[in-house]
């Protein structure tokens, strides 16, 4: 008998979604979960999910929704899932709405849409400023459902820690460890799903979840599933920062008209209301007139930290900007950004209704993540209930979500990531549907389940049993900072070399480490050190990947390689514009490609390879947010196109 | 401000063995708060009087109060120890596990009580299926606003701590659960399927079990009307009983 249980690891949207999806095309479930799936780190997006509804008016449409984010994302997102995801997302909102999400709504009862990042569409719909934290409940409720009729099983408070793979390398099951009793079991099925998220954790204090350790990733990746792009990383512009983590203020904020600014005078140490607006300086909306405060992600993270670093305008001279939303009344505020600025308050202490909040940029996201392909129809869009979308390198094992690196390309734009994980999630689950449909592989061994479940026994048993000088959490906050430090706003070749060597350092000191606790019950120390040793793993990957690619995409940004466009006042007829273009279209030759990590065992490090772009559907261009290259890229291109048709 | 953090935590090595007290002493930083409290002590895991001991055990996840992972007992009263900062909290501070639930280790419990309850009254919207179907049914933005605040619970279980009824040897569900309730009965879908969510709501451990003592409301870190809810999920129940008998 063929097998028809699939094995869901996490729990957020995307591992919910397919879930869901997966029960009602009549598989059983089983899920897995650090955290009561309630709690995974899905409740922390503030801000929306995009998709093009285009309910006001403006001639919004899925294309445009997919221009914005293959051009968000410099060009590095294979196109054919990212048009299917922007050509579905108009219906997979109105499914969630139907589930009973508590989206906003319009004076005539519609759903409501905000502008976010990257856009110049209203395209954003939220539910309060607690989104992902309701979208997620309203699937939480539909497994919920599944669960009460018995095709769902939840495994909550166990971490997965290896995938079982049979003689032929194809996933047959899982072994996942109870996070309270400490012992291991072996999980058979017929196909593992890794929606296990983002691995955040790397970079120290984030904005993400004291669960993001990134460690089934890793335990993947050891095992031969390739991690794609893992150099590509996101900081998000507007980070609170915290003692114990960096809080973030959604990009509504933004998209709801909050203003950046700094005093316009170096030193200038008076308090912000005392500032005429003649001497504050709003640079990023007279950088970027066209986009204003909502330029992309990266863009924004980058002028905010330059602002800071290189021309010394902080506040106080601090590393730390305003973002003002004082000019708006107190009702608009409590009604559209309520809960976020609830936010601040609670861990600030101050009202920033009344006080422009202090934010700088912080480590938020992963566009990188295990590498899942797909298979496209003859129009170039995702083939529907193929086998093989969202399926990894290996056989039977499938990736979705933030632990993906699908959609998103080097750069990825607000409010897409929930639709992201929805999207995959739901896709998914017709992969495996399928996969269950006429799969001939036959279903573990119980001594293979055996024998592999006893070798992460083991391997934890002598984790649990080290006792050495180091202490785990101390190394795990220096390699954070080291990450913070080295490899994440702006990169230097000399410095990624450094921390190279800083990365394998902590390795030699985890070794030495030790378990802290020698209980058998909950113990949370021996278990971080499997958690570091995964941490430290994929650190090398995103250090490696980040040294290789010399060019600025994205989020990566390495200045010395950078190729700036010639100011906004440079006439169309400036040789600069030729200059830049060529400059451009070299680099695009030589970097617009996928990074695939594979990890050598017998060198525990990455073998960096890479893979080309798919872009079947549209060409590269230089991402500009100014709005003036726009007709000097158009006359470029006819001069470039005519000099290729004479030669 | 001294610049030390002294707190009191109420330990327990595994689900079977006897709670017991340690004290610890942390450096303070600015804007610290119970979470970077015990972050410092696992990563200098010595009590006060400089014995190893093992690091505490405790929950957490968003650390933005939204997942409702990280509810403990802080100076008496229950709460989520990322809103819990030390500047504004008396010295030492003492920390416990929820006690409504079972403790699993040090300050971490298993609420997975609450979760079967959400299951029990069937906390969801009946969908004919996750295919595109279109829009959802239009809805007033006024009842939106109703409708996100119940949304809001993150199944945290500080009303059930709090609760006078709610007990570690009774199936009370709770206030929260109830609250669930009340807001798929509000949902122009969830509202077709009222007659067995009500009939949950009444089966054993249900509604009647609630004693009105109001404590709920007060601990409920998100401000949700539960009492309201409560009121309102009873008046659902008398109305469907007459109309009920009507039908008959």
């Amino acid at each position: 008998m063929s097998e028809k249980r699939v094995l869901i690891v996490g729990g957020g949207l995307a591992g919910l979604s397919a879930a869901m999806k997966a029960c009602e095309l009549g598989l059983e479930v089983d899920i897995f979960s650090m955290v009561h799936v309630k709690r995974s780190h899905s409740v922390c997006a503030q801000g929306g999910i995009n998709g093009a509804v285009n309910t006001k008016g403006e001639g919004d449409s899925p294309y445009i929704h997919f221009v914005d984010t293959v051009k968000g994302g410099d060009f590095l997102g294979d196109q054919p899932p990212i048009l299917s995801m922007c050509e579905a997302a108009p219906a997979v909102i109105n499914m969630m709405d139907r589930l009973g999400v508590t989206f906003n709504r319009t004076p005539e009862g519609l759903l409501d849409f905000r502008r976010f990042g990257g856009t110049l569409h209203h395209r954003t719909a939220f539910a309060g400023a607690s989104t992902g934290q309701q979208l997620l409940y309203s699937l939480d409720e539909q497994v919920r459902r599944w669960e009460a009729q018995g095709v769902v099983r939840k495994f909550e408070n166990w971490e997965f820690t290896r995938l079982i793979l049979n003689e032929e390398g194809k996933a047959v099951g899982i072994v996942a460890q109870d996070l309270t009793t400490m012992e291991f079991k072996s999980f058979p099925g017929l196909a593992v799903v890794l929606a296990t998220g983002g691995p955040g954790l790397i970079f120290g204090k984030t904005t993400n979840s004291t669960i993001n350790f990134g460690s089934a990733t890793a335990a993947a990746y050891k095992q031969g599933v390739w991690y794609g792009n893992p150099e590509m990383v996101q900081i998000h512009p507007t980070g609170i920062p915290g003692s114990d983590k960096l809080r973030l203020i959604s990009e509504s904020a933004r998209g709801e008209g909050g203003r950046i600014w700094v005093p316009r005078k170096k030193g200038d140490n008076r308090a912000w209301n005392e500032i005429p607006t003649e001497d504050r300086y709003y640079f990023l909306e007279e950088r970027y007139p066209l986009y204003g405060n909502l330029v992309p992600r990266d863009i924004a993270s980058r002028e905010i930290a330059e602002i800071c670093t290189k021309e010394g305008l902080g506040i106080g001279g601090r590393n730390a900007v305003y973002l003002d939303l004082t000019h708006k009344s107190e009702e608009y505020l409590l009604k559209k950004l309520g809960a976020i600025l609830d936010i601040y308050e609670k861990f600030r202490g101050v009202d920033p209704k009344k006080v422009p909040m202090e934010i700088y940029p912080a480590y938020h996201y992963s566009m990188g993540g295990l590498y899942a392909g797909y298979e496209t129809d003859e129009t170039g869009r995702l083939l529907k209930n193929s086998p093989k979308n969202q399926e990894t390198n290996i056989p039977g094992v499938y990736a979705v979500g933030e632990a993906d690196y699908q959609y998103h390309g080097a750069n990825r734009l607000g409010a897409n990531s929930l639709m992201s994980c929805i999207f995959a999630g739901l896709v998914v689950g017709e992969s495996v549907a399928a996969l269950a449909k006429n799969s001939k592989t036959a279903p573990a061994a119980s001594s293979l389940l055996e024998s592999e479940r006893k070798l992460e026994e083991e391997s934890y048993r002598k984790l649990a049993a080290q006792d050495g000088p180091e202490n785990p959490y101390v190394i795990h906050k220096e390699l954070g900072e080291a990450m913070s430090t080295y490899c994440l706003i702006v990169r230097r070749n000399d410095e990624l070399k450094m921390l190279q060597g800083m990365v394998d350092g902590y390795a030699e000191r985890l070794k030495k480490a030790s378990s802290l606790d020698k209980s058998g019950s909950g113990n949370m120390s021996a278990v971080f050190l499997r958690q570091l040793d995964g941490m430290i793993t994929l650190a090398k990957a995103i250090v490696d990947a980040a040294l290789l690619r010399d060019e600025c995409r994205g989020a990566h940004s390495k200045p010395e390689f950078d190729n700036p466009a010639p100011s906004m006042e440079t006439p169309i007829t400036d040789p600069a514009w030729t200059a830049y273009y060529e400059k451009f279209l070299a680099q695009s030759q030589t970097w617009l490609k996928t990074t695939i990590a594979k990890y050598d065992p017998s060198k525990s490090r990455p073998v960096i390879d890479y893979k080309p772009v798919d872009m079947r559907h549209l060409s590269p261009e230089p991402r500009d947010y100014t709005g003036v290259g726009k007709k000097a890229w158009k006359k470029f291109l006819e001069t470039h196109h005519a000099n290729q048709a004479k030669a | 401000m001294s610049n030390t953090v002294e707190v009191r935590i109420k330990r327990q090595d595994s689900p079977q063995a006897p709670a017991y007290w340690a004290e610890f002493s942390v450096p303070y930083e600015e804007d610290m708060n119970v979470i970077s409290v015990l972050q410092a002590i696992r990563r200098n895991p010595k009590d006060k009087s400089g014995k190893s001991v093992a690091p505490v055990t405790w929950e957490s996840s968003c650390l933005e109060e939204v997942c409702g992972a990280c509810t403990m007992v802080i100076n008496g009263k229950v709460r989520q120890a990322c809103t819990a900062l030390v500047k504004s909290l008396e010295q030492p501070i003492q920390l416990e596990p929820m006690s409504k639930f079972p403790v699993q280790r040090d300050l971490r419990v298993n609420r997975q009580r609450i979760f079967d309850n959400l299951k029990k009254v069937n906390a969801w919207v009946e969908v004919d299926g996750y295919h595109d179907l279109g829009p959802g049914p239009r809805q007033n933005p006024d009842d939106q606003t109703t409708t996100y605040k119940y949304s809001e619970c993150m199944s945290c279980g500080c009303c059930m701590e709090v609760c006078p009824q709610f007990s570690k040897v009774n199936d009370f569900v709770g206030a929260a659960v109830l609250a669930q309730a009340r807001l798929f009965n509000m949902h122009p879908t969830g509202a077709m399927q009222m007659g067995p969510r009500l009939d949950a709501v009444t089966a054993d451990g249900g509604i009647q079990d609630c004693g009105l003592a109001q404590q709920c409301v007060k601990a409920c870190p998100k401000n949700i009307p539960l009492v309201e809810a409560i009121g309102q999920l009873q008046r659902d129940i008398t109305l469907d009983r007459v109309l009920g008998a009507f039908r008959r």
